[in-house]
């Protein structure tokens, strides 16, 4: 196994009177793209947010690229961990441009009192252009698709220039033909940049072809861990989801015969 | 017309006070409306008004009071909506009636100054001292640097608290500091405007340049411009008819408002201009 560049030890997270994450450890290594599947509320998004030191750990530790992702050097941190949250709803009159947005990205690498230089609006354009957004640029945010918002905050990741790359569900309330475009567009970044990606879906589809690994999470607990063609079975997926497996199979009559899926 | 009033010192001043205070009102009002807090002017003004009649009651310099209490409030409201425990809208509310409670408990405890009480609930740019126009310019060159040095921050933290936050900006900081500016800004209009219009002025200016740009830094400079638009315009009225001044520039600043409304461009529906290019999501 290749030198881990996440290593979480017995986490526990809470949120006010809920726990959302009960002593979860998870070590991934460099250049690995891990998906991460589970219910809502399984703790899914709390787990992102525990590696890029935004969520507050009761217990356990979290190593992040050597740092120590809840103690003094988080803000340094979060400058090399790119993260794409859920879409959420802009205002339409929100005055700021696409391309400031994706300007976004470069602020915290820039520290306080620097302006952004031509080097910087460089590297925005290029990752605009990288996502296939450079013709929008100049639009404001606000009149974008959700899909065209969720390219240009994956823009705004990469002009970051991050060595860890967290995406949660970036590819809900999408079409499908906008999801599979994210994810070859996310599969593609991750090879062509060596990132370590980790990444939230419910598109188990996509699984065996784009994920090297998967990681299953039901109330706050890892359920299951490894190859995505041994560990999404009937079996994994009943348990996952509280389904009987009769119904699993109903659904997703392909997974039990091994994953030979159709393609992303 | 005889203008040679404008040659006085109390005339000078109510222009001097109508220009800092339209500046730092205005730049405030863009953060009251981007991060969609439009009662925080309210609940902020009603603080001051609380903390300066404190200050009327125990015999000290009403602008003292009213400060403590705006800092205090904005001490109070980020914490409280930063725990999650309650929307900011909900911590406003909550601040509001406090502090709302508060002034008409001094009110009426103290019926020797009620008097005193409502020339700070109605403000009068036209009784501004030397020392209110210090403390306003103060207040307004202050903004007007945070925003000049940190804007790029202010920018990320108003457009996305959390994104600014997942890329290494100290979201946090910038947004209690942006809520301690409204405080200082309101307790140095305070006197000038009054406890109950202080608030159009912050918003109204704001708002109608919303209108008006997509541009975070154009909008800044306009709502600004559009403060002090209402204060000079307003202070002229006010003269020419003899009516009350701060009255007259919040009236002034709603017009605007609606002018801004009626013109805005972002009201028609505009054809940008899109190539289709491969992989492009509609």
């Amino acid at each position: 196994m290749a030198e881990p560049v996440i290593q979480i030890e017995n986490v526990v997270v809470a949120h006010r009177d809920s726990v959302a994450l009960r002593g979860v450890s998870l070590a991934v290594p460099r250049g690995e793209f891990l998906g991460i599947i589970g219910p809502n509320g399984a703790g899914k998004t709390t787990l992102l947010t525990v590696v890029n030191g935004l969520a507050r750990v009761l217990q356990g530790s979290v190593t992040v690229l050597g740092r120590d992702a809840n103690g003094r050097g988080r803000h340094e941190l979060r400058k090399q961990v790119g993260y794409v949250a859920q879409a959420l709803a802009i205002d339409k009159r929100m005055p700021i441009s696409t391309r400031e947005v994706v300007m976004i990205g470069r602020y915290g690498r820039l520290g306080l009192f620097r302006h952004p230089g031509r080097h910087d609006w460089q590297l925005v354009d290029e990752a605009l252009a990288m996502v296939g957004m450079a013709h929008l640029a100049g639009r404001p945010i606000g009149h974008l698709s959700g899909g065209e918002q969720q390219r240009v905050a994956i823009a705004r990741c990469l002009a970051q220039e991050p060595e860890i790359f967290l995406l949660d569900e970036p590819t809900a309330s999408l079409d499908w033909k906008a999801q599979t475009e994210i994810l070859e567009l996310v599969k593609r970044i991750h090879e062509e940049r060596g990132l370590t990606t980790l990444f939230i879906t419910h598109n188990f589809d996509a699984l065996p072809h784009a994920f090297d690994r998967v990681v299953l999470l039901k109330d706050g607990l890892i359920t299951g861990d490894g190859p995505p063609d041994k560990i999404i079975s009937t079996e994994s997926l009943s348990l996952l989801y509280n389904l009987p497996k009769a119904v699993v199979e109903e659904r997703r009559p392909h997974i039990h015969t091994g994953g030979h899926h159709h393609g992303l | 017309m005889d203008f040679s009033i404008f040659g006085y010192q109390f005339m000078q001043n109510a222009i001097l006070a109508a220009l800092l205070g339209g500046i730092a009102c205005g730049i405030i009002g863009v953060f009251v409306v981007l991060l969609h807090l439009p009662f925080i002017g309210v609940a902020m003004s009603h603080a001051a008004f609380a903390g300066a009649l404190l200050g009327l009651w125990l015999g000290f310099n009403p602008l003292i009071g009213a400060f403590i209490f705006c800092l205090g409030a904005a001490a109070v409201i980020g914490p409280l909506a930063d725990r999650g425990q309650l929307s900011p809208e909900t911590s406003l509310g909550v601040i509001f009636s406090l502090m709302l409670g508060i002034a008409f408990l001094f009110i009426g405890i103290l019926p020797n100054t009620r008097s005193a009480a409502l020339d700070l609930l109605w403000g009068s740019i036209l009784a501004n001292t030397r020392g209110d126009i210090i403390v306003l310019g103060v207040v307004a060159v202050l903004v007007v640097a945070i925003v000049v040095l940190f804007f790029k921050e202010i920018q990320a933290t108003v457009f996305q608290r959390d994104i600014a936050r997942a890329v290494g900006i100290p979201a946090t900081l910038i947004f209690y500091s942006i809520l301690f500016l409204t405080g200082a800004t309101i307790t140095a209009s305070f006197s000038s405007i009054g406890g109950l219009l202080i608030f159009s002025l912050i918003l109204n200016p704001a708002a109608a340049a919303y209108q008006l740009t997509y541009n975070m830094k154009r909008m800044f400079i306009v709502s600004a411009a559009f403060g002090v638009l209402s204060g000079w315009a307003g202070l002229l009225f006010s003269y020419l008819f003899d009516i009350p001044s701060g009255a007259t520039i919040v009236v002034t600043s709603s017009v605007i408002f609606m002018l801004a409304v009626i013109f805005s461009p972002k009201r028609r529906v505009k054809s940008w201009p899109k190539k289709p290019v491969p992989g492009d999501i509609p």
